[in-house]
């Protein structure tokens, strides 16, 4: 049996700690459920640490043993409470490097899910550090995705933010590109909208619609590679970034940079300008692949 | 403590005065231009305290924020690159980043602030975390009052860290006097966490009694009552005050007339080179 994301980062946090590259610090990780099952069972002598539930000081505690060259792995259990957490890791440690010489690499786990956890547990938060200079914004789903993330860590000096999704967490797969010489759009899924795109493949051929799909990944520093453009330059339609954050942020930061690298117009998909009630009735999900086909059958139907 | 040693405290604490007066004299002929925070009035507390630890061969980390100009100072970084950075030139301790309330030194084991207020506590308590090296961070009485800085405080007691807090309080933040924004004390709310707190004045003898025997093997409070002398950028001062530097200056006689006279005018010489230099 393939190993999952979940295994991985497992294997990932025992590898940090057992070898003493660096410690696992965050709030009620040893508790029930050892955070999705990511974290391996292990306690404050093997280097997996708790912090008080002061989520800003937490933050910027870990930030202070970043700086010190801890290499902490950094868990927040929904990526909402970024909002508090993130504070010293995009003003310090995203910053120290270049003002002071002095790195603080750390990793800080960003993990979202949704669906009746209100208005601020659920869904994605990246933008809030996609914004910021100085720190490398990731958004693996898949195993390969997340070694490789990890690997570019221990390579450099800098603070990273992964954007992960529960969901994901039982994906074993791993997620390509799909490119035609020609197409009517060009998709680019984050997160767990990326798990939407075997099935609007197949809505997609029922529709009619013929698709390039380019799944996105490194969200920050953000490059527009040349066959993305290629692949936008050959859609008659355009483009349409699909994300688990609102859309006024990451997501349309990257249809620009793909607007002006291919001069096409490049929409955006992500979750509803409204806050996110508990019950299922006024909750606030990612773009399903029926939403999303949807939107793409207005656009080249007029439907 | 021996007369020598309130010499040495002296001298530092001289050589902090006349580096800020010179500045406070570089902003009215607006060669600084950017704001400034200035520690005058303050610089007994840094030069107490680093003349303590020096004579007793510990060597510190320190976290500073704004206002930091006489820690930097009496820890013994370099002065020149301090007026090159209040001058915003590459040669500067932060290469022109940090500004006045920014500044760092690797040699020293300096840390540099970002800005936000406080910040420096929970990044400090982290870093002694990591290296178990004794540590000290330097807060204002309004920093003490973010949030941050009390769950700072929490997890210091609880691993027992080595890491000294310094409240540099005067009673205001900008103009807001602490009554009107709290009813509570600093020293209080540190002893809450279980951490050993106290209240005392800047004298060098009061610093001494509470620092002569603490070997880090604990987290250490002092909130310090003091008087800062500029406000920002040497916007205004705040009238008659006692005067710790002036008030130790005629208890020590000649001697710190003497030494004060040296450090005029080695700190004019440095300030003047350094505004030569295109």
């Amino acid at each position: 049996m393939a190993k999952t994301v979940r295994d991985t980062i497992k294997d990932i946090t025992r590898h940090h700690l057992t070898n003493k590259i660096g410690k696992c610090y965050g709030q009620c990780l040893t508790a029930v459920g050892w955070v999705g099952g990511t974290l391996p069972e292990l306690y404050e002598e093997d280097g997996m640490v708790e912090f008080s539930m002061a989520d800003v000081a937490g933050g910027a505690i870990a930030t202070g043993i970043a700086l010190a060259g801890g290499r902490p792995i950094y868990v927040v259990r929904y990526q909402g409470f970024q909002w508090y957490n993130l504070a010293s890791v995009v003003n310090y440690a995203a910053k120290s490097k270049e003002i002071w010489n002095r790195p603080s690499p750390i990793l800080v786990r960003s993990i979202a899910m949704e669906g009746g956890v209100g208005p601020v547990a659920g869904s994605s938060h990246h933008s809030m550090a996609q914004r910021m200079p100085g720190i490398n914004v990731v958004a693996p789903m898949t195993p390969g995705e997340y070694q490789d993330t990890y690997k570019s860590f221990m390579e450099n000096d800098e603070p990273y933010y992964i954007s992960e999704h529960r969901k994901s967490y039982d994906n074993d797969k791993e997620l390509y590109d799909q490119v035609g010489s020609t197409a009517d759009f060009s998709i680019f899924p984050i997160s767990i909208t990326r798990l939407e795109m075997d099935k609007l493949r197949l809505l997609a051929m029922e529709a009619d619609i013929d698709l390039n799909i380019f799944h996105q990944v490194w969200l920050r520093p953000y490059a527009v590679q040349e066959n993305w453009k290629i692949g936008l330059q050959n859609s008659k339609y355009g483009g349409l970034v699909t994300d688990d954050d609102y859309v006024e942020g990451t997501a349309s930061s990257i249809a620009n940079e793909l607007s002006i690298a291919s001069g096409k117009v490049v929409r955006t998909l992500g979750l509803r300008p409204r806050t996110a009630g508990f019950h299922p009735t006024v909750d606030n999900l990612p773009p399903t692949a029926e939403e999303i086909i949807n939107k793409l059958k207005e656009i080249k139907y007029g439907v | 403590m021996e007369r020598k040693e309130y010499l040495e405290i002296f001298n530092k604490a001289s050589f902090c005065r006349n580096f800020e007066n010179e500045l406070y004299r570089n902003i009215q002929a607006k060669n600084i231009k950017f704001p400034t925070y200035m520690s005058a009035g303050q610089e007994y507390i840094p030069a107490t305290i680093h003349t303590i630890f020096e004579s007793r061969g510990i060597d510190t980390n320190l976290f500073i924020q704004h206002r930091g100009h006489s820690h930097y100072l009496s820890k013994g970084a370099c002065p020149k690159q301090l007026v090159d950075e209040l001058l915003g030139r590459k040669s500067g301790c932060a290469g022109g980043m940090g500004g006045s309330a920014s500044i760092h030194s690797h040699e020293k084991n300096i840390f540099g602030h970002d800005g936000l207020m406080g910040s420096q506590v929970p990044i400090a308590v982290g870093h002694c975390y990591e290296t178990r090296k004794p540590t000290i961070v330097v807060m204002g009485d309004a920093s003490a009052e973010e949030d941050y800085v009390l769950g700072a405080l929490g997890w210091a007691s609880t691993k027992n860290l080595p890491i000294l807090f310094i409240v540099e309080d005067n009673n205001l933040s900008i103009l807001t006097e602490k009554k009107i924004r709290r009813n509570w004390n600093m020293d209080e709310v540190a002893s809450a966490f279980k951490i050993k707190a106290f209240d005392i004045t800047d004298s060098p003898k009061d610093i001494n009694n509470h620092l002569k025997d603490y070997n880090f093997d604990h987290p250490l409070f002092l909130n310090i009552n003091t008087i800062r002398k500029y406000w920002h950028s040497g916007a205004g001062t705040d009238g008659d005050y006692f005067d710790r530097f002036e008030d130790q200056k005629t208890i020590l006689g000649n001697e710190a007339e003497e030494i004060d006279n040296i450090n005029k005018k080695r700190v004019k010489d440095i300030w003047q080179k350094q505004l030569e230099i295109l």
